[in-house]
């Protein structure tokens, strides 16, 4: 994984200082062509890899990648699945069994739940390949080295107990789509636990990691001594600590961490993208 | 210590206690009970968790300490009876039940059996709306002059088949589900709703309930002002539920993630200035030991569960307060029929 991984919160009003910032980021990046923009203000400073949600809005983005080959040729996507507010929105209306019909295609959602007929257990793996390749769809023909689940799933199935999925997750994204999968979590420590327990050795994990324990669950000690302590392939992400942090404070806190391989961040502008990566790069060199 | 809690409904809140309760180091999930094939085929394959489809049968079995109701509004009245009448204590999701006089009936229940209740009105324990509450009850920002309530967000934003939630005798509709967060606060927040000055229940893609509703309020304290929820309103990525009161000694702006606070003067808390101030939940938020949706969920969770080991006055979201809403919402659902 490169050291610095760009992420699409901006581009899609995910905000979590403020919902009227959001409202303003919405009409910012109402058009694609601001995101592809923005995109390329990133690699111009170095970047070339794409953190992303499955948002319907991305499929539009992996054209244009698509369509520009020789632009994009070293240039991935790690993608990130599934876009839970479109699920959570459903499931509201739909129930939950209504949502896996709506996202499921064709219909197999119908043909395996009709009437009384057991739900075996081969059914719910299915039901997870199917949902996966639907996500999947739209990367086609794009480089997605990682493939990560998101945290609010990651975190429902950690905390349920679901391991066996997790795995599940694991095991078929490097079987299909021969890729590493990776785990979006707010538990980093519980999760890796989990995972370890699971067989999966060395996993991929994106977790909140900021100076001021934003989202970091357990307390900042827990993450710093399991950095120190356990082997896994870390990514840092809200390392502003959802803005409370001077940038540069934040990032020599994340760049002194034993152990992160990569740093997830979004910014939406020119400036504020430049700044960051040197930031990285210059706390980089020094601790080197 | 560990108290053994058992669920009933594994439906989109259920899971998601679930699995909050299964992360919880003083919590032992003895009991889930749904009829949903579905969902209970996967918890059965993929859980520890012992499953029921009659609640009673897991109530008498595994009697548990502690009951998290997560049905259709509709069920919420007889499943918490049977709760509470076992002696177990009882968190129930909101809104809490059809008509008043059933939430009425449970908050006696429940004083009678001195047993722990709690609703899941988990805009409580959103760090921001907190601090709005300290402010005012310490009249930072003077008497209220007029409050605005909000919410808005992309539930139904077309027309589409009917579930629970579409039907008005089951607790459907935007005044119950939406509506009810942002009632629930002001009445916490600033003072009980006394009387509906004129309501609008307006339909716009579904075809039997609400889906925005608009009212004039008056509070018990003499208060009043607006009250705005639609939640049909796409431009919102999810639901956003915020607060405006314009006091005498200052104003508030705050939704679940930003408070603004203005203060005419000197004469303000450590921490704030004369002007503008802004705040942001992570300014204002306690860590969790388990983080899924929002620190609230884990939180709201975490309050019930140290209620009923003693630990916790068992003070936020009682019965009693999710009655005072379910008064409102009845009044206003009223008041809106009048004036059609």
């Amino acid at each position: 994984m490169e050291r610095i991984l760009y992420g699409d919160n901006q581009f899609f009003a995910v905000n979590h200082l403020s919902d009227s910032k959001s409202q303003s980021l919405a009409i910012r990046f109402k058009n694609n062509d601001a995101i592809i923009k923005t995109l390329d203000h990133a690699r111009d400073a170095g970047i070339n890899t794409f953190m992303c949600t499955t948002h319907d809005r991305i499929a539009q983005i992996c054209d244009v990648i698509r369509k520009n080959p020789k632009k994009y040729k070293d240039f991935k996507i790690y993608p990130c699945m599934p876009y839970a507010h479109k699920y959570a929105n459903a499931v509201t209306d739909l129930g939950i069994a209504g949502t896996i019909k709506q996202y499921m295609p064709g219909n197999l959602f119908g043909t395996m739940f009709k009437g009384s007929k057991a739900v075996i257990s081969k059914d719910y793996v299915s039901i997870m390949e199917l949902l996966i390749d639907a996500e999947m769809k739209m990367f086609k023909g794009i480089d997605t080295p990682v493939i990560f689940l998101q945290n609010v799933m990651t975190d429902l199935l950690l905390g349920l107990g679901m391991v066996d999925l997790l795995k599940g997750f694991h095991d078929y994204i490097a079987k299909k789509y021969d890729a590493e999968a990776g785990f979006i979590t707010m538990n980093m420590p519980k999760l890796l636990d989990t995972l370890e327990a699971s067989g999966i050795s060395n996993p991929i994990i994106c977790a909140s990691i900021n100076k001021v324990n934003f989202r970091m669950s357990g307390g900042r000690e827990i993450y710093e001594e399991t950095l120190r302590t356990r082997k896994f392939r870390a990514i840092a992400m809200q390392v502003l600590g959802g803005g409370a942090i001077p940038p540069k404070e934040a990032i020599e806190y994340v760049s002194g961490l034993p152990n992160v391989e990569s740093i997830l961040f979004g910014a939406s502008s020119k400036a504020n993208i430049q700044n960051t990566v040197e930031t990285i790069n210059d706390f980089d060199r020094n601790s080197v | 210590m560990v108290t053994r809690v058992a669920l009933i409904g594994a439906g989109k809140m259920g899971i998601s206690h679930l699995s909050i309760l299964g992360a919880h180091a003083n919590v032992e999930v003895v009991g889930v009970c749904d009829t949903s094939k579905l969902v209970l085929g996967a918890l059965q394959k993929y859980t520890k968790f012992n499953c029921y489809t009659n609640h009673l049968k897991m109530l008498d079995e595994v009697q548990p300490d502690a009951v998290m109701i997560a049905l259709p509004t509709k069920f919420h009245y007889d499943f918490t009876k049977d709760v509470l009448n076992r002696g177990i204590h009882a968190f129930v999701e909101k809104p809490f039940c059809l008509s008043p006089e059933q939430s009425e009936e449970l908050v006696q229940l429940a004083a009678a059996k001195k047993l722990v209740n709690q609703v899941g009105y988990h805009n409580k324990f959103v760090g921001t709306f907190q601090e709005v509450k300290k402010l005012v009850a310490e009249n930072y920002i003077g008497s209220i002059q007029h409050f605005e309530g909000e919410a808005y967000g992309p539930v139904v934003i077309k027309k589409k088949a009917d579930t629970w939630r579409s039907d008005p005798a089951e607790g459907g509709g935007c005044l119950m589900d939406y509506a009810s967060h942002v009632i629930d606060l002001i009445n916490d927040i600033l003072s009980p709703v006394a009387a509906v000055q004129g309501s609008m229940l307006k339909t716009l893609y579904s075809s039997q309930v609400d889906d925005a509703v608009f009212s004039l309020l008056r509070l018990e304290n003499g208060t009043s002002g607006l009250l705005s929820v639609n939640w049909s309103d796409e431009t919102y990525r999810k639901m956003s539920t915020s607060m405006t009161l314009l006091g005498s000694k200052g104003k508030i702006i705050s939704d679940a993630n930003e408070m603004k606070v203005y203060f005419k003067d000197d004469n303000c808390p450590p921490g704030y200035s004369k002007g503008w101030n802004v705040k942001n939940v992570t300014d204002l938020t306690e860590q969790v030991d388990f983080y899924l949706r929002g620190e609230e969920y884990s939180s709201q969770v975490d309050y019930f569960v140290k209620s009923v080991l003693g630990t916790a006055p068992n003070a936020i979201n009682t019965f009693k307060s999710a009655w005072i809403t379910d008064k409102a919402i009845a009044t206003i659902k009223k008041n809106a029929k009048i004036s059609i």
